[in-house]
């Protein structure tokens, strides 16, 4: 399961929309115990493309940054799908960095929908995301 | 020279569970080559058999990304920090 805040929720949706037409991305800063997201940290896309997307590597390291001041670590990251469902993609899966994290995509294909999933040795599975606090 | 090397959640397995370490040498590639030597279980993960920075991992030395600058000739110094993340990449 995720936790996601409110706030971290409506800046993460927020973010994508003004993202558009291009993918856009993000991170998600918080504890990964209790599997709760209280930070969304808006990043570019420096691919700068609608199909794929590349963290900015500067905004990945002050946003590391901000979050071990807070206490946190990063748990995972967020990016958009602008004209498919929220399924991770065969690039996706592939390029999935880290298999603690939390892989939130959202889909603006119609009204948004966020989904989260689990990456790991390339299998993918969904979880449960409850929005909260 | 000696730096404060500061590792993904990713690799900190490889160095016996430390999110910092200090390592030696004069620039990024001697760096990374001593912490290989010292944790060989990070052999491959950082930098290609050709001798590249791996596409997988972006390195910084203090709030720079060192591939805008030199690379793994990018010169480190007392003092300096040089962070490991992964890079964080996808598509539709």
């Amino acid at each position: 399961m995720l936790r996601l805040t409110s706030d971290a929720y409506r800046r993460l949706i927020g973010h994508c929309y003004d993202g558009l037409p291009l993918e856009a991305c993000g991170l998600l800063g918080g504890h990964p115990a209790a599997a709760s997201a209280l930070v969304c940290y808006p990043a570019r896309n420096v691919a700068g493309s609608a199909r794929v997307y590349t963290v900015d590597p500067g905004d990945h390291l002050r946003a590391d940054r901000d979050a071990e001041s807070r206490g946190m670590e990063i748990i995972g990251v967020f990016h958009s799908h602008t004209h498919t469902e929220a399924y991770p993609s065969p690039t996706d899966v592939r390029q999935a960095p880290d298999p603690g994290w939390h892989y939130v995509i959202v889909s603006l294909r119609d009204v948004p929908s966020l989904r989260s999933f689990r990456i790991v040795d390339g299998n993918i599975e969904e979880e449960p995301v409850v929005v909260a606090g | 020279m000696s730096v404060e090397v500061r590792l993904p959640t990713l690799l900190r397995p490889h160095v016996g569970g430390q999110s910092v370490v200090t390592a030696d040498g004069a620039t990024v590639g001697e760096v990374l080559s001593d912490l290989v030597a010292r944790f060989p279980g990070l052999q491959g993960q950082l930098v290609t058999e050709a001798g590249d920075l791996h596409r997988f991992v972006n390195v910084y030395v203090n709030d720079d990304d060192v591939r805008y600058m030199d690379k793994l000739d990018t010169k480190v110094g007392e003092g300096d920090t040089v962070s490991i993340l992964p890079a964080v990449a996808g598509g539709a």
